[in-house]
């Protein structure tokens, strides 16, 4: 008998020792359903991961585009409007207003990390007979590089953008049997060409995207698009990317910008997000409520068993409180020793899903993210979930009259 | 003049009070056991014998009356505190053994001082290990109380019910289930204890011989008890 227990954890420990099998069966169930919470959790804690990973670092987090034009009803006096219908009107591609000083107010926010002005348009790239419609992307490299990763995406070549370089998407470069160091002629809608040396392949893990990508200088861009001294955008990162949202309102409040955050053009992905998490969330409710109810019941059985012993207990002067701790007590150990082959179940199910399971290019499907914090949360919540589940049964053995149980 | 340990003065006991099954099964029990008596309590089955039992044990309250241990009145006490009055001063040995089947014999007859203390320590152990000795089962002191028989369960009983030193021991048929020669070293046993130590007995038994042996008779039938 440990001389640091009290009666009542000696006596807990004892039935549940005693029960074997029964003992056994229900910490099997707890340890499959806790493993079932790890693996889930952290699996689906890890895809999250992963994509919001990939999500931002190829593309801004905020984006600073130049406001809608509109036009609006033509009016003759005060209140009298003479064409009160209004077409939308097309929107030319122009240059955000004065925005080196919109760029200086962006490095000066604390929560920014970094800024980008860029140009981007359309233009066509041909080499050879083969010509292809192409995103041109007009950017400084080396601020640019700091909110989309265009190096680690690189698959060929090198990350170098000097004024007559170019790093195109990897589908494009197949499509127009282009190589690293290969020359193509860059073809602006409105006339104006360049012959550029393509430098890099980035694949950005979108075949859409890696179609149409095409990387240039800054300078490069602005000529070809006829906009010298102009950007389009300002791409900007910031520190907290869940505040992205309500920086961008911030910004789009202060200046004559629109602004963008990855939140909303992402809207989607939240969406899928917030119902993974939901439907997350009731599984574990209802595997939290399936496991109670099996302890609950084991400690039943266990409770009408032992009556004529619970009956002898209060006869020699055991409290009803003390009996009540006793069977309480057998409920969250139940939990918490089933919470703890459980984590190392679902630990186990992971490592090995992590080991098989791998994405069309044989990089992981998700990081292995193993947080203690989760463990320490799942051994907590199944030891209340068994503390609980084990009330009723210990009130009912509290209550037990002696005299009925030791009559039997 | 010997101290009276436990008093009874006009004790009634009914079940279903106020219902049309209302039935009284003991009837104005008039009872005193001095300390050191062994007293045995004969009568037939059905005879109130196991309640008047029960309610001298503190383990069910008298309808009416008075019901005195040590010269404290119990009626006003609150359950937590017949409890503890229990445990203290009241041992039980039941018909069938009912000791603990997850602990062992020795673990057993510490439990009345484990309960009472909270945690186990090595004055416990020895007491529980002298009290084993006594009713010469030292050797069975590791053995889990189910692989023992049932004369040996019985004698484990009597050491629990000794383990807190009660001024009084209830027995409810103790040798009722044992063959005759481990029915008579239990009784042998008790007789020994109530001898040395002092203790009182209140003895339920349907052996007459056994009856004849002890300090005093006492008859009950049909709730009341005969002269």
């Amino acid at each position: 008998m440990n001389r640091w227990l009290p009666f009542e954890w000696i006596a807990a420990v004892r039935f549940l020792r005693e029960g074997r099998l029964q003992t056994l069966f229900i910490i099997g169930g707890i340890a499959i359903g806790v493993g079932v919470i790890v693996f889930m959790s952290a699996m689906l804690a890890g895809l999250e991961a992963n994509f919001i990973k990939r999500v931002l670092t190829s593309q801004p987090q905020i984006q600073l585009l130049t406001p809608d034009q509109v036009a609006r009803p033509l009016r003759n006096g005060n209140g009298v409007i003479e064409d009160p219908i209004v077409q939308r009107p097309s929107q030319r591609v122009i240059s955000i207003d004065q925005w080196p000083k919109i760029r200086d107010q962006m490095l000066a926010m604390p929560e920014i990390t970094a800024v980008s002005p860029t140009i981007s348009g359309s233009a066509l790239a041909i080499r050879g007979d083969a010509s292809r419609a192409v995103t041109l992307s007009g950017v400084e490299p080396e601020s640019y590089f700091k909110i989309v990763r265009v190096p680690d995406y690189i698959v060929a070549g090198e990350p170098r953008l000097t004024s007559d370089d170019i790093i195109i998407g990897t589908e494009l470069a197949r499509e127009l049997g282009a190589i690293v160091r290969d020359k193509l002629n860059v073809q602006a809608a409105s006339g104006a060409n360049r012959v550029l040396t393509v430098t890099g392949l980035v694949d950005l893990g979108n075949k859409g995207v890696n179609q149409r990508a095409a990387y240039v200088a800054l300078r490069t861009a602005q000529s070809l698009l006829g906009m010298v001294g102009g950007v389009t955008t300002i791409d900007i990162t910031v520190k907290d990317i869940y505040a992205a949202e309500d920086i961008a309102q911030r910004i789009q409040a202060a200046n004559l910008v629109k602004a963008d955050s990855w939140i909303k053009t992402n809207a989607q992905f939240f969406t899928a997000v917030r119902a993974q998490e939901t439907s997350n969330t009731l599984i574990r409710v209802f595997v939290a409520l399936s496991v109670a109810f099996g302890i609950a019941a084991v400690l039943i059985v266990s409770v009408i068993q032992r009556s004529k012993e619970i009956g002898i207990l209060r006869a020699m002067g055991t409290s009803r409180g003390q009996i009540l701790r006793v069977f309480l007590l057998q409920g969250g150990l139940l939990g918490f020793i089933g919470s703890l082959f459980g984590a190392a179940m679902g630990a186990g199910a992971l490592i090995y899903w992590h080991a098989v399971q791998r994405q069309a290019d044989g990089s992981e499907l998700f990081p292995l993210i193993l947080e203690r914090r989760l463990f320490i949360i799942t051994a907590l919540i199944a030891t209340v979930t068994g503390l609980l589940a084990a009330t009723a049964p210990a009130l009912r053995a509290a209550k037990l009259d002696p005299v009925v149980a030791i009559r039997g | 003049m010997a101290e009276v340990i436990l008093r009874l003065e006009k004790v009634c006991k009914a079940y279903n009070v106020g219902q049309p099954t209302e039935s009284e099964v003991l009837h104005d029990i008039d009872l005193e056991v001095d300390r050191g008596e062994f007293v045995a309590l004969i009568g037939p089955s059905g005879s109130g014998k196991s309640t008047l039992l029960n309610i001298v044990g503190l383990l069910d309250r008298p309808t009416s009356g008075r019901l005195t241990i040590k010269g404290q009145d119990t009626a006003s006490l609150s359950d937590a505190e017949l409890t503890h009055l229990r445990g203290h001063t009241i041992g039980f040995i039941f018909q069938s053994h009912l000791l603990i089947s997850a602990f062992t014999a020795k673990e057993n007859v510490m439990m009345p001082l484990l309960v009472d203390r909270g945690f186990p320590s090595p004055e416990i152990e020895a007491q529980a290990g002298r009290l084993l000795d006594q009713v010469g089962l030292a050797k069975f002191a590791g053995h889990l109380a189910s692989n023992m028989s049932g004369g040996q369960q019985q004698r484990v009983a009597v050491a629990r019910a000794l383990a807190m030193n009660p001024d009084l021991v209830l027995a409810d048929e103790p040798t009722g289930n044992l063959d005759t020669k481990s029915a008579e070293a239990v009784f042998a046993l008790l007789q020994q204890v109530n001898r040395r130590v002092g203790t009182s007995f209140l003895l339920v038994t349907h052996n007459l011989d056994l009856a004849r042996r002890c300090d005093r008779i006492i008859e009950v039938v049909d709730g009341r008890i005969q002269a």
